[in-house]
């Protein structure tokens, strides 16, 4: 058990060693990629948080994503907040965003759930929309440069950027870890594989399955206001339900279930898109080959399928 | 210790429990019979909550808990294990009983009993529990069980399909828990098995418990057998 504790630390901390490095070896163009994708792996573990840990099919990520995109970027935009406490709004946002839809959403479950969070996430984007006055409608708006700048660095530049990409991206990972292998962590398992099990030994599923929600949706809403400020563009697009369905896809590829599965997942999809998108106009064709090939020969994911397969002790 | 009085309950429209008394006491095994579809298992979950009652009452040492929603149940001290073990199979032996224990926040000294009741558990916590053989796995449902500190242990056929080793193993646990001051309730088929552990024995029927009886005044031949298990 020690020892796999051990393994487990290296290994979480020596993928944070390799992407510090990554800025040093990488031309900027996938630096710049990299910083993105940490980001996109930030809000993927909170996705898997809900869905590959506590057996939360959730179609509406998108909202706590654009909750805590707009909350961040609305006050600066609006308000002339500083950038700090408009991040920590962001963070709050999804959280809250979360706890709201969930309180009514998980009264469902399966596919019910699913379309309930579906049916939130699609009136919160045409909220957006429709508020256009406010929040610069399908346009969205610019974070000036100026307001994202903090303590002094410069946010829009690369290497901070990307330094603050991998702060989040290692403390969402670790924060995950510790999370997962708490007692709470392992009675979100319990849900997830037996529901009217867990009842039994006394955990009520609607409050578990709540609290493993509204960390979902921090996870979300910082992953949303991070994006925002770090790249400098808040829009409705990232409302869209295509923003609920890229981290499920990220997390089946990677591996529901498993910490740095999201991070893998993200990476890989981002990469396919960006490389097919460059030879052929249906990227979308080559994704879902793709896609169909992980369901035929590693329906676990990439690092599912690592652990079934030998790596028994990843988390 | 607990009560079961006029309990009607079934799954939605259809009864399934009609006006059923029934009664386990402290440090006594107490059997429930009867064939198939009689409604044994049923009253396993009602008392658990996970079948709602339409009428009567569910008393734990002079408690109501008959409308407790079903999570606190266990936290009252009611334990179930129910028939197949329904294990968290991905997760290990040892997070299988820190789940258990966590429930009612039950620390080492709950974490030693178990293991010292089921030491082949204890050579086996890293192991995945969906990989545990059959009595392997029946051990660790009952041990997570056991986890919560129950007062009355609610045991559904925990010897079904084991080998004879393993059930004599499940019997001799059993009877140490009886000899701790343990209500158990056992829903059992096997008659030797009722006769060698059980201190009373439930006859049921239609939903109803139609007769008791002092399991020292039973044999295998008793007519009771033959009418309510027919055997």
């Amino acid at each position: 058990m020690k020892g796999e504790t051990g393994k487990i630390w290296t290994l979480h901390l020596a993928v944070i060693a390799a992407l510090f490095a990554a800025q040093f070896l990488l031309p900027q163009y996938h630096a710049t990629n990299l910083a993105r994708i940490m980001v996109l792996a930030v809000y993927a573990m909170g996705y898997n948080i809900a869905f590959g840990y506590t057996g939360l099919l959730s179609l509406g990520h998108a909202l706590f994503f654009a909750a805590g995109m707009y909350a961040m970027g609305l006050p600066i935009w609006q308000l002339e907040w500083l950038p700090v406490p408009a991040l920590i709004l962001g963070l709050v946002a999804g959280g809250v965003m979360a706890g709201a839809v969930g309180l009514l959403a998980l009264r469902t479950a399966g596919v019910s759930f699913m379309i309930v969070t579906l049916m939130f996430a699609q009136a919160g984007y045409l909220t957006l929309l429709y508020l256009n006055t406010w929040t610069g409608g399908d346009e969205g708006f610019v974070v000036e440069r100026a307001y994202r700048m903090i303590g002094g660095v410069d946010l829009a530049a690369d290497t901070p950027r990307y330094l603050a990409a991998l702060g989040l991206f290692s403390a969402g990972m670790l924060g995950c870890l510790w999370l997962v292998r708490s007692p709470f962590g392992r009675v979100m398992v319990a849900m997830r594989e037996n529901e009217e099990r867990s009842r039994m030994l006394g955990f009520n599923p609607f409050r578990v399955k709540l609290i493993a929600l509204v960390i979902s949706g921090l996870y979300a809403g910082v992953a949303g206001a991070a994006y925002g400020l770090l790249f400098g563009y808040v829009g409705a697009t990232f409302a869209t339900i295509q923003y609920s369905i890229l981290p499920m896809l990220y997390v089946l590829m990677g591996g529901a279930g498993t910490v740095l599965g999201p991070f893998l997942g993200a990476l890989a999809m981002f990469y396919l898109i960006d490389i097919a998108s460059g030879f052929t106009d249906a990227w979308l064709f080559v994704v879902g080959a793709a896609l169909v090939a992980l369901i035929l020969f590693a329906p676990k994911g990439i690092l599912g399928t690592l652990r079934e397969r030998g790596l028994k002790w990843l988390p | 210790m607990i009560e079961v009085r006029a309990l009607t309950a079934g799954y939605g429209p259809v009864t399934v429990l009609r006006d059923l008394n029934f009664r386990a006491d402290a440090g006594q095994i107490t059997c429930i019979m009867g064939r198939n579809g009689a409604g044994k298992s049923t009253l396993m979950k009602a008392i658990m909550g996970l079948v709602p009652a339409s009428s009567g009452s569910i008393v734990l040492n002079g408690q109501d808990v008959t409308r407790l929603p079903a999570h606190q149940v266990p936290l009252q001290g009611i334990a179930y294990v129910p028939q197949g073990r329904r294990l968290f199979g991905p997760l290990t032996v040892a997070e299988n009983i820190a789940i258990g224990l966590n429930a009612r926040r039950k620390g080492q000294a709950t974490r030693d009993f178990v293991l010292d009741l089921f030491p082949r558990l204890g050579e086996r916590l890293e192991q995945v529990a969906s990989t545990l053989s059959g009595g392997e796995q029946q051990m660790l449902a009952i041990a997570r069980a056991l986890c919560l500190e129950p007062q009355v242990l609610l045991l559904d056929e925990p010897t079904e399909g084991l080998q004879p080793s393993m059930i004599a193993l499940i019997r001799d646990t059993i009877l140490k828990l009886k000899a701790s001051g343990m209500a158990t309730v056992l829903v059992e088929q096997r008659v030797d098995a009722v006769l060698k552990m059980a201190d009373r024995v439930a006859f049921m029927m239609h939903g109803r418990v139609e007769a008791e009886a002092e399991a020292r005044d039973l044999t295998a031949a008793s007519p009771q057998f033959q009418e309510f298990v027919g055997v």
